[in-house]
């Protein structure tokens, strides 16, 4: 390629010209490079201003402005057809067993109202969710003295974690099959989650088919790629 | 150029082989990046379309290929030509602030003050998606990279953007008085008649009337 003399002819020298452009770039650069370290304390008051008038619009079925973002690990959602349905509840346990959704639902209901945290930073305050404690649900199995921790598997292969047994057992620990009121949306995990607002979303295992009673916590999907195992909001996974 | 009313050729060449294909990566890029960014970003797409390690790829390589062609175009284009456009658009002189202050019939030279806005915001977000965009990948593996603000400052990049784009294809491809500026865009040339009236302070030199080279 040749270096060619025929450019356009550059504009005249205007002894007031002012070399703007390159400041107005820094700026706009330098302004972003900001929102990277406080970008949390800005989206939550653009949220505050967004989320009503996303709610008045409908626009919230489109817009991830109530803050919820859909990850998957695989090529497609699990789907679910409540009479097929089973959890199965095995390992460490006296008696191995078949959960279906309808059974799912007579179990003693608990409801919560807690907050949910990803790891990558997005915030969703005040969910509603409605499901069972597993002190309940536990109790269909009866765990072994050995069993010391459980393995969620999904449905949506080949995700799956791991809590243990004290983890479960704090007060706002739940299996949650209802959300904000409604069944669980597929999205979200139909028709049953973990929710543990004390940990990040990764912990927080959808679409659960299976949990299987285990001596102690192993290494899930994402800390089997270097995330901590104990996701504690605000004191692990680098926060803190 | 005495006689230039009379002899003033049919068109002028406004933009290089090197900027038009500057031009036409990023935006082709662009376009790709936020069609597989939508699809990982909206539930309700997300759920209709799933397949995210796919789309992952896709969006990530996307990202890749685009800066590295950028860099090529720059690197191995017409470097004389650009640093001269840059010049150009670094630069506001009274005309640009009149312009921008609503007196659009300020004359202006070879890019009005609003292209260099644009330029110069285009130029900024490149920078910002792609660095957000590294950290979003990277900060996935080593969690020491995970900033507090990656996704929203990658988010609200994608939002301005699509308020930019829609505007800058509105005066691209409808504006009746602006539209011409698209032959410019592809085929190089623009009528000098044109330039003479939306950038009067621009003294293109000569026709081009073979292709222009890079």
């Amino acid at each position: 390629m040749t270096d060619r003399d025929d450019l356009p002819e550059s504009p005249r020298e205007d002894p007031d010209a002012r070399r703007l452009g390159r400041a107005a770039f820094l700026g706009v650069v330098g302004a972003g490079v900001t929102t990277l370290f406080y970008g949390k304390a800005i989206s939550g008051v653009t949220s505050r201003v967004t989320h009503p008038l996303s709610d008045a619009t409908g626009l919230t079925r489109l817009i991830p402005s109530s803050g919820w973002r859909i990850y998957t690990v695989a090529d497609s959602m699990p789907t679910f057809d409540p009479a097929t349905w089973r959890l199965r509840i095995d390992g460490l346990v006296d008696r191995p067993t078949e959960v279906t959704y309808a059974d799912l639902l007579t179990l003693p209901k608990a409801e919560q109202v807690s907050t949910f945290h990803c790891v990558t930073g997005w915030v969703v305050d005040n969910v509603r969710w409605g499901g069972v404690r597993f002190h309940d649900l536990l109790a269909r199995a009866g765990p072994l003295p050995a069993a010391g921790a459980l393995h969620f598997v999904s449905a949506e292969k080949p995700y799956d974690d791991y809590l243990d047994l004290r983890q479960v057992a704090l007060r706002d620990v739940m299996l949650a099959y209802e959300m904000d009121g409604k069944p669980l949306p597929r999205e979200h995990g139909a028709p049953a989650r973990i929710v543990i607002p004390e940990m990040y979303g990764y912990k927080n295992v959808k679409w659960v088919e299976r949990i299987a009673l285990v001596p102690k916590t192993g290494a899930g999907y994402w800390e089997q790629r270097g995330y901590d195992a104990d996701a504690w909001v605000g004191r692990s996974n680098g926060y803190g | 150029m005495a006689s230039a009313a009379a002899a003033r050729p049919p068109y002028v060449e406004r933009f290089t082989l090197t900027e038009r294909l500057l031009h036409w990566v990023h935006a082709s890029a662009f376009f790709v990046l936020l069609a597989s960014g939508l699809l990982l970003y909206l539930p309700s797409l997300s759920t209709a379309v799933g397949r995210r390690p796919l789309v992952k790829d896709v969006h990530f390589w996307t990202g890749i290929s685009w800066a590295g062609a950028i860099l090529l175009v720059a690197a191995l284009g017409n470097r004389r030509a650009l640093a001269q456009t840059v010049r150009e658009i670094d630069r506001f002189d009274r005309d640009d602030q009149r312009f921008l202050s609503g007196h659009t019939s300020a004359p202006q030279g070879r890019f009005n003050a609003g292209q260099k806005l644009n330029a110069i915001l285009t130029a900024a977000f490149a920078l910002l998606f792609f660095v957000s965009g590294l950290l979003l990948w990277y900060g996935e593996r080593d969690t020491r990279f995970r900033l507090d603000g990656t996704v929203f400052l990658h988010d609200a990049l994608m939002y301005v953007s699509i308020v930019v784009v829609i505007g800058h294809l509105y005066l691209s491809l409808v504006h009746p008085s602006t539209r011409h500026a698209l032959r410019g865009m592809t085929l190089g040339t623009v009528r000098a008649d044109w330039a003479h009236a939306h950038h009067a302070k621009w003294k293109p030199q000569r026709n081009t009337s073979a292709p222009p080279t890079p």
